[in-house]
């Protein structure tokens, strides 16, 4: 009885531990920052389009170089210059798209950008995986990063 | 052999439960930010910079003037869940640690006016709450996600920065150990 005790609880526990895990699997493309490097500095291959989907000032302060302000994708402002940005890319093209503005599982932006984009039959979309921020997932840890507009 | 199964369980369920604690670590952003981490530049334990600010009634404020307080400078956004969801605790700790004193500014980023103002008076936020702008951004090091608290001591040095979905009990903590230090 004590072990079917134990063992129910063990159950619940890699349950809850599971449930926990972020980001959703299979929701979002993922790209982890090392690769996205790799790939910007890459001299063959497609380089991608890097798009930033966050608030205006925390990309003023530092954002990737060669990165394009979108702006934040959970407002409607947002939202259309995605649209509209989206027009002139093509549907096979190298996109990835970032955020950064708060940690990961919060961020009003990444998913509403992922959904249209791929809604709208881009293919290769990949998310840059920030756990916590762009300052501590990113700039912290040495990776290239540009201010201003 | 009832024994061992007894110990396999228990080696099970240790590991679930510390996988469980560093993950939730992880996404509040207590791992991997130390009392020297830089914010652009601004280290932890380096004097806190002199800013001048004004409040959403118009007051104005330098915080120069709070030396020989502890300060709280939370930059958050009405936008960003888990800083609009750690609003009422810092009202809490402002609440119970203001006469022993503790002070908290509170600046918010990428609000439109009305949002803030509706958010301002929604909670009752009985500390100063600022418009941020690109250059208090900058007079604090820079900003590179929400939430980030800097924790500032008596004596004006920072004494920790926090990036990520504060945990109140520890920061509690923090902040009752500098209110009991000497200036």
């Amino acid at each position: 009885m004590k072990l079917r005790l134990i063992s129910l609880a063990v159950l619940l526990t890699a349950l809850f531990s599971f449930a926990q895990k972020q980001p959703s699997p299979g929701s979002l493309q993922l790209i982890q920052a090392d690769e996205l490097v790799k790939a910007m500095q890459s001299s063959g291959g497609q380089k991608p389009a890097v798009l930033y989907v966050g608030p205006r000032l925390l990309y003023t302060q530092a954002h990737i170089p060669g990165a394009e302000y979108i702006g934040p994708v959970g407002r409607a402002e947002g939202m259309e210059k995605l649209r509209a940005r989206a027009k002139s890319l093509p549907h096979d093209g190298f996109i990835v798209i970032y955020c950064g503005c708060c940690p990961w599982e919060h961020c009003p932006n990444i998913h509403p950008a992922y959904q249209e984009l791929t809604k709208q039959g881009f293919t290769k979309v990949r998310v840059l995986y920030l756990a916590t921020s762009i300052g501590t997932d990113w700039a912290d840890k040495g990776y290239p990063t540009a201010k201003g507009e | 052999m009832r024994k061992l199964a007894v110990l396999i369980v228990l080696v099970v369920l240790a590991l679930g439960l510390y996988v469980m604690a560093r993950r939730r670590a992880q996404r509040q952003g207590w791992i991997g930010v130390t009392a020297t981490s830089k914010i652009n530049g601004v280290t932890a334990r380096a004097p806190a910079p002199q800013v001048l600010l004004t409040d959403l009634n118009g007051q104005n404020l330098n915080t120069a003037t709070f030396r020989g307080k502890v300060l709280l400078v939370n930059f958050w956004a009405a936008w960003c869940t888990p800083c609009a969801d750690e609003v009422p605790q810092f009202v809490n700790l402002q609440q119970k640690y203001h006469d022993e004193g503790l002070q908290i500014i509170g600046i918010s980023i990428d609000d439109s006016d009305s949002e803030l103002r509706d958010f301002y008076r929604r909670y009752k936020i009985n500390y100063p709450v600022i418009a941020g702008s690109q250059k208090i951004a900058q007079d604090f090091g820079g900003i590179l996600g929400l939430p980030t608290t800097l924790v500032i001591r008596r004596d004006g040095d920072i004494e920790e920065k926090f990036v990520g979905a504060t945990d109140f009990a520890m920061l509690e903590k923090h902040v009752v150990t500098l209110l009991h230090s000497t200036p």
